[in-house]
């Protein structure tokens, strides 16, 4: 866990270009190789893996709406986010991001899959866990060569957003100071 | 002090260090003190709004040049956002604003501020002069309905 | 035949390097300096900045120079660098009624609060070309007297008052934004009041003029045109107040168009407007008639087939850097389109040849 931080102004990225480049690219690679896990850093927000704060400084901004799910939906990480982000709060249906841990985010129906002529206007869930190990479901799909394995909290939610393809909602999971990514073109079955 | 005042206050000088030319203010501010960086300077962009007809409904004007920083100085936070892209200019204008709401406010004020804002007043003056000059006046040489 | 080939990297390598020798001319001539481009060529800075879209005197200077004095492909170089800038937020609407103006004239009134004041203007001049400035020579200060402090009233409030004109009631909403939303049509006023003003001034020049020539005629006046210096205003979201951060020069000009009245709307004036970064008179005055043009339909009136009056031709033709991108590239290797060309040619050659000999 984080030591815990004297300011909501601290946690920043000491060098914002390259440090944003460097996580923006394990982003992409998460998202390119669904169940690989990367290390990110350069993150640090009060009551956040460094690496969901690392993902938060790296993708959003005063133009991302975000959703703050259960008990991360406080006054530290408001302050946090809004002087290293300016990322403005949103309910979950009008938002681009949202940020939480699984049970509170629940349903996940509410979150923006995007349109026929727009998948793009979709949500990207950035889910803390537990536990995030390359073991349970298995996952297919593009960018996967035969298959994968990553400890996801639940399936039938990802059979079902797998099902409104090319619609629907992408997920990073986030632990420590690791992440991993589960696009909605993965085929997610139990084994 | 009431809240009101102290951010009116703030404003001010705020606007008076964004406003100045980054020259100007490392000549009258040449030493910091030790500070944390809590947002190293960074460029960015602002867009610029507009009204429809002056006083309408908001549109979008075009971006510009912003820079902008955050120190810790002891207990003080200082904040800054300026135009252009001149990352020391921010940095210096961050630690002021710190400064300025310590101990040291009243020395600050006399050294920085004041100055600051009389040759910003004299720079905006020496305009509205020269505009002034260009005033037409005109002479009517003679109307119908005054017979 | 006409096969894909790859190659060219060196003598791309060499024309870059023939490029920044053409560019910097001979050099027994001093070099220009960023500042002085700044200073002396202001006006061709303020396009870039205005057709760029980012307020930056310094890097459009320097974009002009990179660009040899090509000023759209000084407007592509800012247009690329700004791409490359993190969004920090939107300022506060600027207020133009509080502009410290340089230049404020009306066509409407000729005695009006605040004067006219003519500021640095081209219009009474001769153009006869001044060989004085073939040499260096000190220019004389310029003559100064007495300002008022007030800021100068809006020449379209005075008709305002009495009911004159059509209302402007202020609008909160947040302004759609086409560099992040791609342009869906049919645009708002707001929308197309954003490409307008970052349109190519040639373009939305000949549009204006076409107006004025009678495709989709408005009858406009130049209500007010100020020139001058307004604050910006910004939100900081770490303080929650607003903080000026500097100051932009702008031109705004707002017309006054004579209107009969239409089935919804009774007879008074309407409102063409511009507004445009720096000093940029012809672009202002333009803009704002080819935005009272694009009103015709909110305003009830007739759509004569004008050019000036369709939005889909405005919006889609008014950016330079969308229309010289797509208009230089056909200078790019085509080989693999222009061979299918070829045979289909070469095939129907042969066909009606064939056909010629069998009816012979």
């Amino acid at each position: 866990m984080n030591a815990p931080l004297t300011s909501p102004l601290a946690g920043g990225f000491a060098d914002p270009a390259r440090d944003a480049a460097h996580a923006f690219r394990a982003v992409l690679d998460a998202m390119a190789r669904p169940g690989r896990i990367h290390a990110v850093s350069g993150g640090a927000a009060p009551g956040l893996s460094a690496a969901a704060a690392t993902v938060l400084l790296t993708l959003t901004d005063a133009t991302t709406a975000l959703h703050l799910a259960g008990a991360l939906d406080n006054d530290a990480l408001r302050r946090w986010i809004a002087f290293h982000t300016g990322a403005p709060l949103a309910a979950a249906a009008d938002a681009g991001f949202a940020l939480g841990r699984w049970p509170d985010l629940q349903p996940v129906t509410r979150f923006r899959i995007g349109e026929p002529a727009f998948p793009d206007r979709s949500a990207t869930l950035i889910v803390e866990v537990e536990r995030l190990e390359p073991d349970g479901p298995r996952l297919t799909g593009p960018g996967i060569r035969d298959t994968a394995r990553l400890s996801l909290p639940e399936t039938a939610a990802f059979r079902a957003n797998r099902a409104l393809f090319p619609l629907g909602f992408d997920i990073i999971l986030t632990c420590g100071d690791r992440l991993a990514a589960l696009p909605r073109s993965t085929i997610v079955e139990d084994c | 002090m009431s809240q009101t005042e102290a951010t009116a206050r703030r404003r001010d000088w705020m606007s008076l260090l964004a406003r100045a030319p980054a020259a100007r203010l490392a000549a009258l501010a040449p030493d910091l003190p030790t500070h944390e960086l809590l947002r190293a300077p960074e460029i960015g962009a602002v867009m610029l709004e507009g009204r429809i007809g002056g006083t309408g409904s908001r549109f979008n004007l075009g971006e510009m040049t912003v820079t902008r920083c955050s120190v810790r100085l002891g207990d003080a936070v200082g904040h800054a956002c300026v135009q252009g892209r001149d990352r020391d200019h921010a940095r210096r204008a961050a630690v002021l604003d710190a400064l300025l709401q310590g101990e040291q406010a009243g020395r600050i004020e006399a050294r920085v501020i004041a100055p600051l804002r009389a040759e910003a007043q004299a720079r905006r003056g020496a305009r509205a002069e020269k505009a002034a000059a260009t005033r037409v006046e005109f002479f009517t040489m003679m109307r119908g309905e005054d017979q | 035949m006409y096969v894909a080939v790859k190659g060219g990297e060196r003598a791309i390598d060499a024309a870059h390097a023939w490029l920044a020798e053409e560019r910097r001319g001979d050099p027994a001539i001093p070099e220009l300096t960023v500042a002085q481009i700044r200073e002396q060529m202001a006006l061709a800075v303020n396009r870039v900045m205005a057709e760029g879209s980012l307020y930056d005197p310094d890097l459009a200077a320097l974009a002009i120079k990179q660009a040899r004095g090509d000023l759209i492909e000084a407007v592509f170089l800012i247009r690329a660098y700004r791409t490359t800038l993190p969004r920090f937020g939107a300022s506060r609407p600027v207020d133009t009624a509080a502009m410290a103006v340089d230049r404020r004239v009306s066509a409407t009134f000729k005695d009006l609060p605040g004067g006219q004041v003519l500021g640095p203007t081209f219009d009474y001049t001769h153009r006869l070309l001044d060989f004085a400035l073939m040499a260096e020579s000190e220019v004389p200060p310029a003559p100064t007297a007495a300002a008022a402090a007030e800021p100068v009233p809006h020449v379209t409030g005075l008709l305002d008052r009495d009911g004159l004109i059509e209302a402007e009631p202020p609008g909160e909403d947040a302004p759609a934004d086409l560099t992040r939303t791609p342009l869906e049509l049919p645009a708002d006023r707001a929308l197309r009041l954003q490409a307008l003003t970052r349109g190519d001034e040639g373009f939305v020049l000949s549009l204006a003029y076409s107006t004025q020539r009678g495709y989709g005629r408005t009858h406009a006046f130049v209500g007010e045109l100020r020139i001058g210096r307004v604050a910006v205003e910004v939100e900081l979201p770490e303080l929650g107040f607003a903080v000026e951060i500097g100051e932009v020069e702008l031109t705004e000009c707002e017309t006054v168009n004579q209107f009969k009245g239409s089935k919804t709307e009774p007879p008074q004036f309407t409102r063409g407007y511009g507004l445009v970064m720096g000093q940029s008179e012809r672009k202002a005055i333009s803009m704002s008639l080819v935005d009272r043009a694009l009103r015709w339909q909110e305003l009830g009136e007739d759509f004569t087939g004008a050019p000036a009056q369709d939005q889909e031709f405005v919006l889609s033709h008014c950016d330079n850097v969308q229309a010289t991108g797509f208009l230089e590239h056909i200078k790019l290797p085509h080989y693999v389109d222009f061979q299918s060309e070829l045979e289909l040619v070469r095939r129907l050659r042969a066909e009606a040849t064939a056909l010629r000999e069998a009816a012979e």
